[in-house]
């Protein structure tokens, strides 16, 4: 079976390679060599369970229609693309639009992936509702969802960014969330994805894991794109109707993957379309603290899913660091990884300091305040902008679309702490030493 | 089951122990916890107190199918500078003190990492009988399958309460040595009663074809190991042998051994 499909897949790549087919709406469970079910046998049957709703209900017009209208009239889709003029001029004098899933209720892209797991939930008669979060964020758009579809909610967390993120752990228990503290292992993101599982296994029976990126077992990776697949499909059609024309570059930010999957998606087959993402450097790929998954990581299973691994020479995982918490995860979701190594999008890191420093340009000249993790994905639009200028005589011809993935809010504290804004003697500088966000 | 008679080292524990009217003893400790040759001596200590196999697990950053005390000792263990081949050490240090079979317990990445076919090459040369792996599933062993068919090793996949009959059929085809019947849903932990789907699942391994099925989780006394020894070919003791090894060494661990092994006779052989 698995032989077979590693099989197809591989068919299908050439395909695309030799310009015959599309690598659009890749269902798993392997893309390439990536991907499958790395997982203990007593939760294959939930899997299976999900992998046949999923399939049901994205064949059933009342679903998508369920899935349209909480999209419009709850989420505030389409999201607005905004041409962002005055931050172009730092990026070569291209044109730079920004896809403005900061505009989504909840304040970022999480929004489109916990409605749709959660109305699977519904679908599989399941009750309860886990999460993994780390700063928090698609820990409170998931205490949302289940807060809107009458569902338990438990959210397990790292005890230290419970400690950091106090303000989003009240947040969550505001929607009527339980969130849990995890003080195991390294008590950072990956644990509470491991504690997540371990509640997962004893309690399957009445639970659904709503994982929060394109990451996991099949068919995570492809369902957890297949609800951000709206991004993709509205900027394009945007860029078209406001330009004219498709972009020359797409820029996004990866942790797990899942914005920049959603917003690729829609460019895949537009093969003039240069497609980035941009991992977090850290303090550099070099110092060793860093979350560059693709750039420096190995193949290796980890989550359920083979894909690119920071992992040491045994094969234990190492922790990631980056001044975006929502970043820091020594894995990626594995379309990521098989994208990667077909070349079709490159992957590159961009440090604390160059995400900190578009993350201040975006607040000076657009009036924008971006989530940190979407600063990463801005620096990167400044750099391709500048080596597309330098390639090009009429740069202002030249397309970037941005996935501004977030809003800021949540990253205030850790910005006034990074640019010194704070009075030393100040509550705020307290809690943002260390890089801790409000 | 694919398991022929003089190939299957854990097979010939197993078959050893039941022509002696008993359900096999397994006893699971960590390798590395608390130290190299303290988990050398523990192991020694299970042999020689009535235990019919080994299992020795490979302490991993992410061990998401184990509790808190299993958790903890394998934590200790990596703080103690415990490398992936160290389990090499363990396993030959306990085969060349008994004559115990000893499997070793893994997750998948170690392995991955170290390259199937070198370390299936040097757990057989260490003595190894196989490996249990308990996030890896039939469906994705094509590589550990042509491993350890090439180098004579036992492959342990589990099954749960919640395996489909397709499953479960599938996974006591590709399994060779006995079958892991997990006895409830969730992770490692001394639990006070066995839980009753223990049973239901050692049937349905059973009624698949399994002829050598050994239960795990939970068991953690020897009322536990009488009640199985009913109806398994084998039980399965990790982590009170793990708390015991924590509040008294290798000398606690046999004690406990000995007292599990009073459990061990099968009324109906």
């Amino acid at each position: 079976m698995a032989d077979s499909a590693h099989d197809d897949q591989a068919a299908a790549t050439e395909a695309f390679l030799t310009g015959t087919d599309s690598l659009k709406h890749a269902s798993g469970p392997y893309f390439g060599e990536y991907g499958g079910r790395w997982m203990p046998e007593s939760l294959i049957a939930a899997l299976d369970e999900l992998e046949e709703t999923f399939d049901n209900a994205r064949n059933d017009p009342s679903f998508r229609a369920e899935i349209a209208e909480l999209n419009k009239n709850y989420s505030g889709r389409p999201s607005l693309l905004t041409e962002a003029s005055r931050f172009a001029e730092h990026a070569g004098g291209v044109r730079v639009f920004l896809k403005r899933e900061d505009l989504n209720h909840t304040g970022s892209h999480k929004i489109n992936n916990v409605l749709g797991q959660a109305l699977l939930a519904r679908r599989m008669g399941k009750t309860r509702i886990i999460a993994e979060t780390g700063a928090g964020q698609h820990g409170v758009a998931s205490a949302t969802a289940c807060a809107l579809l009458g569902l338990e909610c438990v959210v397990y967390m790292g005890a230290e960014d419970c400690r950091r993120q106090a303000l989003n752990v009240a947040r969550m228990e505001l929607l009527g969330a339980t969130v849990v503290p995890v003080a195991t292992g390294s008590q950072t993101l990956k644990d509470a994805i491991n504690e997540a599982l371990r509640d997962w296994v004893a309690n399957v029976e009445n639970t659904h894991y709503l994982l929060g990126t394109a990451a996991g077992a099949h068919p995570f990776p492809a369902m957890v794109r297949y609800f951000h697949e709206v991004i993709g499909d509205e900027a394009r059609q945007q860029i078209l109707e406001q330009a004219g024309c498709l972009p020359d570059a797409v820029c996004a930010c990866i942790g797990g993957g899942s914005n920049a999957i959603g917003i690729f998606h829609g460019f895949l087959d537009d093969r003039d379309v240069a497609l980035y993402g941009f991992e977090a450097g850290g303090d550099g790929v070099d110092t060793g603290r860093h979350a560059a998954t693709i750039t420096l990581g190995r193949p290796g299973v980890l989550h359920g899913a083979r894909s690119y691994l920071m992992q040491d020479d045994d094969g234990q995982t190492i922790e990631s660091h980056s001044i975006s918490a929502g970043l820091d995860y020594p894995g990626v979701g594995p379309e990521h990884a098989f994208l990667a190594d077909s070349g079709r999008v490159a992957y590159e890191p961009i440090t604390d300091a160059e995400a900190m420093e578009a993350f201040r340009l975006l607040c000076r000249t657009e009036g924008i305040i971006p989530a940190i993790e979407s600063a990463h994905a801005l620096a990167g639009a400044i750099k391709v902008g500048q080596r597309m200028a330098a390639e090009s005589s009429r740069p202002e011809e030249r397309l970037i679309v941005v996935n501004l993935s977030g809003r800021g809010d949540k990253d205030v504290a850790t910005a006034a702490e990074w640019f010194q804004l704070l009075d030393s003697t100040s509550v705020e500088a307290e809690i943002g030493k260390d890089g801790e966000q409000l | 089951m694919n398991s022929t008679p003089g190939t299957s080292k854990a097979a010939a524990a197993i078959d050893k122990a039941r022509s002696e009217g008993r359900t096999a003893l397994i006893g699971y400790l960590p390798a590395g916890y608390p130290s190299v040759q303290e988990s050398i001596d523990a192991g020694i200590a299970l042999a020689k107190n009535g235990a019919d196999l080994i299992e020795i697990g490979i302490p991993y950053s992410d061990p998401v199918m184990d509790g808190p005390v299993i958790q903890e000792a394998t934590n200790k263990a990596l703080r103690n500078g415990f490398a992936v081949a160290d389990v090499f050490k363990v396993v030959e240090g306990i085969t060349s003190a008994t004559n115990t079979a000893v499997l070793v317990m893994t997750y998948w990445n170690p392995v991955v990492r170290m390259g199937v076919d070198e370390f299936s090459r040097r757990l057989a040369e260490a003595g190894g009988a196989g490996l249990i792996t308990p996030d890896l599933i039939p469906d994705e062993a094509a590589e550990w399958m042509e491993a350890s068919d090439r180098y004579g090793l036992d492959r342990v996949f589990l099954v749960a309460p919640s395996s489909s009959p397709k499953r479960m059929a599938a996974t006591v085809q590709a399994s060779r040595g006995f079958v892991y019947a997990v006895s409830v849903m969730g992770i490692t932990g001394a639990r006070t009663t066995v839980g009753e789907a223990a049973r239901a699942v050692v049937d349905a391994a059973h009624a698949a074809g399994a002829e050598r099925v050994c239960v795990g989780l939970g068991v953690s006394r020897s009322e536990h190991v009488r009640e199985i020894a009913a109806y398994a070919e084998g039980v399965i003791v990790g982590t009170a042998l793990v708390s015991a090894l924590t509040d008294g060494g290798p000398a606690a661990v046999g004690q406990l051994m000995a007292d599990l092994s009073t459990g061990s006779a099968r009324k109906e052989p």
